[in-house]
């Protein structure tokens, strides 16, 4: 049987642009975080691993209390099991501190699969980039760290066995169509495929269903590499952009507003 | 303790801080003066909205940094793309050449060295030496260096390979700054190389300086979900690296004149590039139809203002009869009117046309953040106070559907 962990996010609630009445600003007031879309298709991918092949999947956030809701949530929706990584120390992580921590994570979970002599970790899906920070690099940087291949912005899985995956995957100037030999660590756009909704019984298991939440003692944390302390990158300054205000106003009807848009054009051409 | 400090002396209470963080309450308000919470992540959020400067994060120096004085050159990873070296690597290269002269300013002068890994030497013309090769056209891009490597192992864009190259040799020659750009490749290779030398990495930055004080790059990029920038330093970790999108920074104009040395290197008997590789590539699929609207000379971008999907045919019509790109906005890719490649912004492509119109688009920073390189901007919008106005040339305020309606029938009369 393959074993199988989807590191997820929670996100603000608000970054999920939806096409109702215009808003124009981002009020974040009260709204509760939600899974970040890419990783609820990252968990239905891994899912429907474990329909077809078998597998056991764990979910695995870095968050606040707060995030086992979404675990499970996970659960609800197929997950075997999740894991929620909260301590203070882990607080003010970049990405690099980020993945180290979801790599001791990882360890951990792998270390308690081979006591209980239930094979080894095979795969990892993650969502292709958080929608609130967009930097797309949790993925690459946690398989670095746990020594796996790598292959990103896969938009459909082909073919699953238990040693291998074939995908197509975005790359600059198209798709590829790829083999990756397991273990190995996936991150999937939203194409990938659409996340189910949970079934009666999972909303069950969502509420019962087993949900560990660790701290970096617990995980065997360098504290010299998590959080704020374990972090490279800082925030120095941040600030809203200055307007520029030199835009010339084209006044008038819709019809004369075209004529000059239309004369503009023909002079610049 | 490392931690989000408040100044409460300088601390009036305003409750912006308290907005910006939301649901999570990492930060209150109490006796009119904020105080940082339990479930405080330390995302800097409230740190840009304070109006007093009361916040700030606190970081104590973590032990065993490291000794940053042997680090010394900028690199510029050099992408290879088919037969050629992709445009970014000249953007990049021009960036590299401005933060070189502030270094040197600062008292640190540098090098600017591409990296370029490539086929064997017959495998294309771009692994090749003098006029048209790759590495000619480096250095007239502004490398004083190019490394290269001609490896049948490094031939093909594959990152796990190619990180590898690129540890090795910043191990042994220690760059103070390297740079990638943010193509599909880039935003792969660069995570790899920092989490293997275990360094910081900011991507997607639409700014870079270097602080003429202290030396270090000042990498600035569109950040917390809302509308605003953010300015990341690296201060005990080497090398500093950054990505930058496509179109984003200026490439300077070739010099064939300007002199720079090229440096063969080989793939040394053990080096881990050599590991057997996971992965296979069986099939490469070219993007089917129309030509990426990265490279058009005209482009309309619409956005949510178009009010509906039955809008886009007249949209299409008025693509047709300037010979223009059609781009969109975030909102329509995730409600399914069109497909990502339409996509402009930090999260989508960067654009660099003649002439942009932007069709019912408000300009959120990270829309903006992929139209820094239009010529001319014409916006068209119902808000007078549309934040696209204060990046556009020409503003018209209307609707946009009107407008448009009205450019299509004049263009069509004008054909006939
Ligand atoms: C991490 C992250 C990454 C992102 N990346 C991107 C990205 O790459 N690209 C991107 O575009 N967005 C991106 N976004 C989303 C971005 O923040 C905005 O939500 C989005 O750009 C808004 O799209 P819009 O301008 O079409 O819609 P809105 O903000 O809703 O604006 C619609 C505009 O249309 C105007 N309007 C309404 N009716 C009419 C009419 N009849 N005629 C004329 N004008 C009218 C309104 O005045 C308004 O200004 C990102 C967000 C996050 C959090």
């Amino acid at each position: 049987m393959m074993n199988v962990m989807v590191c997820v996010k929670a996100v603000p609630s608000t970054t999920e642009v939806k096409m109702d009445p215009v808003t124009k600003t981002i009020v974040r007031d009260g709204r509760q975080s939600v899974i970040n879309p890419f990783d609820a298709s990252a968990l239905e991918v891994a899912v429907r691993i474990k329909e077809r092949l078998g597998a056991t999947v764990g979910v695995m956030s870095m968050g606040i209390p707060d995030t086992q809701r979404i675990l499970r949530d996970c659960l609800a929706r197929g997950a075997d099991f999740g894991v929620l990584l909260s301590d203070r120390p882990f607080a003010g992580a970049d990405t690099l501190a980020t993945s180290y921590a979801l790599m001791r994570g990882i360890d951990k979970v792998r270390a308690r699969w081979a006591e209980q002599g239930s094979g080894d970790l095979s795969l990892v899906v993650c969502g292709k980039m958080a929608v609130d920070g967009d930097t797309a690099q949790i993925g690459p940087e946690l398989a670095r760290q746990l020594g796996f291949a790598c292959v990103t912005s896969v938009c459909e899985v082909l073919e699953a066995t238990e040693g291998a995956l074939r995908v197509l995957r975005e790359v600059d100037g198209g798709h590829e169509e790829v083999r990756v030999s397991l273990p190995a660590l996936i991150t999937v756009t939203k194409d990938v495929c659409n996340p189910r909704m949970p079934s009666i019984t999972g909303v069950r298991f969502g509420m019962q269903g087993p949900v560990d939440v660790w701290g970096a003692a617990d995980v065997g944390a360098d504290p010299g590499r998590i959080g704020l302390t374990g972090s490279p990158t800082q925030v120095v300054r941040s600030f809203t952009p200055e307007r520029a205000s030199g835009s010339t106003p084209i006044e008038g009807d819709a019809h004369e507003q075209a004529r000059a848009i239309v004369d503009m054009i023909k002079e610049m051409a | 303790m490392s931690g989000l400090v408040v100044d409460t002396q300088a601390c009036i209470g305003c409750r912006k801080c308290v907005r910006a963080c939301g649901g999570t309450a990492g930060i209150v308000v109490e006796n009119r003066k904020a105080r940082v919470t339990a479930t405080c992540t330390m995302c800097g959020t409230c740190v840009g909205v304070c109006p007093v400067g009361a916040l700030s994060i606190e970081k104590d120096e973590g032990a065993g940094s490291q000794d940053l004085s042997s680090y010394r050159d900028i690199w510029v990873f050099a992408q290879v793309d088919g037969d050629v070296v992709a445009p970014v690597t000249f953007e990049l290269l021009g960036k590299a050449r401005e933060l070189a002269a502030q270094r040197a300013r600062c008292g640190s002068p540098c090098d600017v060295v591409a990296l370029l890994p490539c086929g064997p030497l017959a495998s294309s013309p771009v692994c090749g030496d003098g006029e048209g090769s790759g590495a000619a056209a480096l250095v007239a891009g502004g490398a004083d260096a190019v490394i290269r490597c001609r490896d049948e192992l490094l031939a093909a864009p594959d990152a796990r390979r190619m990180a590898s190259w690129v540890c090795e040799l910043a191990r042994s020659r220690r760059p103070e700054i390297v740079l990638f750009g943010a193509t599909g490749f880039g935003r792969e290779l660069a995570p790899m190389v920092a989490a293997e030398l275990r360094t910081g990495l900011t991507a997607d930055c639409t700014v870079l300086a270097i602080d003429e004080t202290t030396g270090m790059l000042q990498q600035t990029r569109p950040a917390f979900g809302g509308n605003l920038m953010a300015t990341i330093v690296c201060p005990g970790h080497r090398p500093q690296m950054a990505t930058v999108r496509p179109g984003v920074m200026a490439a300077a104009v070739p010099d064939p004149t300007r002199p720079g040395t090229v440096e063969d290197v080989a793939l040394p008997a053990g080096s881990p590039v050599r590991a057997a590789e996971a992965l296979e590539v069986l099939r490469r699929i070219p993007r089917d139809d129309a030509a990426s609207i990265t490279d058009a000379e005209r482009l309309v971008v619409v956005g949510r203002g178009i009010g509906s999907k039955k809008a886009l045919p007249l949209m299409r019509r008025l693509c047709e009869l300037l010979g223009a790109g059609l781009g969109c906005s975030r909102p329509l890719v995730e409600s399914g009117w069109l497909e990502y490649r339409h996509q402009v912004g930090q999260t989508g492509v960067s654009v660099s046309p003649k002439l942009l119109i932007s069709v019912g688009v408000s300009g959120a920073i990270q829309h903006l953040a992929g139209i820094g390189g239009a010529q001319t901007v014409i916006a068209i919008n119902t808000d007078p106070d549309a934040p696209i106005f204060g990046v556009s040339q020409y503003s018209v305020v209307g609707d946009c559907n009107e407008v448009v309606r009205e450019l299509v029938s004049q263009l069509e009369a004008e054909r006939d």
